[in-house]
């Protein structure tokens, strides 16, 4: 796979930019934010001040303030780094995971494939949040637990890609060349194989961060996920529910984060995928899951 | 004909054997024990001991297993720790709430989502297909309860700070006003109004992927032969689309209403949730708070039977539609 060179394409050139921004914002603008954005200052001053609006103390807020009068700007960059980061690490351990298992099921074949498969097939029978509630339900909530469960819910769409391309590059004749000088059968699997199949998995792997961070979203927005003070897009969500009606900017403003961020990674994994296309490498179509 | 669909259904309950397998593993390995949430905190460790033994929990894991198992298979899914009452009660209750909205969700997002992505294909890369990209990406990329506090705060907050009419003041709780008797016609539009924005959020999530899936599936179709052909012989452009187009989509169709049944149901979770609709979601959502496992894992299995069901029904449908897949085993 000789995909990946510098993005000519335009679509992944602006959703490269946008995730860098959302990821680079959320690492400086905490960092320089003149105000504590885990802090409870003077409620009744602060407290619940509307976007672009200024507070009685006369500091101004971009996208207003939460009823404890915290900078929700400054509050949802820094929420977004445990966001991305639960995102993309759990989108990658979960392909990394499903590459593996796919990989052995394809080369494997025989009784192993079908018992992985059915394995996978009884995994994506439950619907993946679902899947993910049983799970975080009886496991203490916090970042960890959010990750393995995204991992463990997660594996199964990459590894039926993979299996199939492990399966259809099994077949190439430079496959059966490296065969018959004598490889072994892993390094035959590692580097004449994989290399080769693992195009899709990392189209799958991009369109699973924004599944990622919605599924996180989600679980914080329902109270278990990532537990407050600790800011997630999901948390913060779910802080505002019960302002919607008085201030309702409160919960829609993190939603924009979270939002430009998941579209990025679709549009990233939507223009490798034509990258990919192109090169005749296959599509992987995921009809991924949404919070 | 028939050895083959025997086949699918052997293939479907092999794989919800599989399904009652991980839920059981995965309750019974996590730690925590049920037991100590549901005595009050002054109760000793004997009081404990014996809501354990009473609830079973004390058995070894394969004799809970077994048990779990083979009641599942004769449709008993226990007793709510809870309610103490039957969970297939609790759940039987809950399903038709959710049941209709799935179907009318699932509805409109096919009812909506088709046409729209045959449109997009249709003016490929002109302004009316990119205005529309943008509108389905970005929704898209919303989380269903986001959206959903979204219309609450139009339609509520919004609705009386624009001064709309109150027609337009829609409700956001529940399935019907309370403390309002009324019947008939009256009791039927009263639920429609409530059912709006939860309907209107799931559609609108659910619309927008399955636009995404036409748009691309319409641009493979439109070149090839026999729509040049329908084209050539002067059928109008309604012909060429609700016929030519419409037939060879449709086993993708098919496909696609199996695959975005999960994601109905993780929006119905949380649509549930918001709009406080008894529905399975809720049912499950409580239960998780309260520790209920016996709910929480027959929820579970109710929704993942209603995932493999739908499978099993695109499987049967697909070769009465495609007839290209007719001879396939």
């Amino acid at each position: 796979m000789t995909g990946l060179k510098v993005p000519r394409d335009r679509t992944i050139a602006t959703a490269t930019a946008l995730l860098v921004g959302v990821a680079i914002g959320s690492v400086v603008v905490p960092m320089f934010a003149n105000t504590d954005p885990l802090g409870v200052g003077d409620i009744a001053a602060t407290g619940l001040v509307p976007p672009l609006g200024r507070d009685a103390e006369g500091a101004f807020h971009l996208l207003g303030t939460d009823r404890f009068g915290r900078d929700l700007f400054v509050r949802m960059m820094l929420a977004g780094r445990i966001s991305l980061f639960i995102g993309v690490v759990g989108s990658l351990l979960a392909a990394t995971l499903g590459t593996l298992i796919g990989a052995v099921a394809g080369a494997r074949g025989g009784l192993i494939d079908r018992a992985i498969m059915a394995i996978t097939d009884a995994f994506l029978g439950i619907p993946r949040l679902v899947l993910l509630l049983l799970a975080v339900a009886f496991w203490q909530p916090g970042i960890s637990t959010v990750l393995i469960v995204l991992v463990a819910t997660g594996w199964m769409g990459v590894a039926r890609i993979v299996r199939g391309e492990v399966q259809g590059v099994r077949a190439r004749p430079y496959v059966e060349a490296a065969v018959s000088i004598g490889a072994s059968r892993r390094r035959v699997l590692w580097l004449h194989i994989l290399p080769n199949a693992v195009g899709p998995a990392i189209v799958a792997a991009t369109l699973g961060v924004g599944n990622a961070i919605l599924l996180e979203s989600g679980l914080s927005f329902l109270g278990l996920g990532i537990q407050p003070p600790d800011p997630s897009w999901g948390n913060m969500i779910s802080g505002g529910r019960d302002l919607i009606v008085t201030a309702p900017w409160v919960a829609l403003v993190p939603g924009v984060a979270l939002i430009l961020t998941v579209l990025a990674a679709t549009l990233l994994g939507d223009g490798l995928r034509d990258m990919l296309a192109g090169e005749g490498a296959g599509t992987a179509r995921v009809v991924s899951e949404r919070a | 004909m028939i050895p083959a669909f025997l086949k699918r259904v052997l293939g479907v309950l092999g794989l919800f054997w599989l399904v009652i397998t991980i839920v059981f593993a995965l309750v019974r390995f996590a730690p925590g024990d049920p037991a100590l949430f549901l005595v009050p905190p002054t109760a000793t460790a004997e009081d404990a001991a014996r809501l354990r033994e009473e609830l079973g929990l004390d058995r070894p894991v394969v004799v809970q297993y077994v048990l779990w198992a083979t009641s599942v298979a004769r449709g008993d899914f226990g007793d709510s720790f809870t309610t103490r009452g039957p969970v297939l009660e609790i759940l039987g209750n809950a399903a038709p709430v959710s049941f209709g909205l799935g179907l009318a969700s699932l509805f409109l997002t096919f009812a909506i989502g088709v046409p729209v992505g045959m449109l997009q294909a249709a003016f490929r890369s002109r302004p009316v297909d990119r205005i529309l990209t943008v509108i389905t990406t970005t929704v898209y990329a919303a989380p269903s309860f986001w959206l959903a506090l979204a219309l609450v705060a139009v339609f509520t907050y919004g609705a009386t700070k624009l001064g709309l009419p109150p027609a337009l003041r829609l409700p956001a709780f529940g399935l019907s006003t309370p403390g309002a008797s009324l019947s008939g016609a009256a009791a039927l539009l009263d639920l429609v109004r409530h059912s709006i924005l939860p309907v209107a959020t799931l559609a609108a999530v659910g619309a927008a992927g399955i636009a995404r899936y036409t748009r691309s599936g319409v641009a493979d179709i439109l070149p090839r032969d026999y729509i040049r052909t329908a084209r050539a012989k002067g059928a109008s452009s309604a012909r060429v689309y609700g016929r030519h187009v419409l037939r060879d989509l449709m086993p993708q169709l098919v496909v696609l209403f199996a695959l975005s049944l999960p994601g109905i149901v993780a929006g119905s979770v949380f649509v549930e949730s918001i709009f406080a609709w008894p529905g399975l979601g809720r049912a499950m959502l409580a239960a998780i708070e309260a520790r209920d496992y016996p709910v929480v894992m027959g929820a579970t299995v109710f929704y993942s039977a209603a995932v493999l069901l739908a499978n099993l029904a695109a499987d049967v449908a697909l070769p009465i539609l495609d007839p290209r897949r007719r001879r396939a085993p």
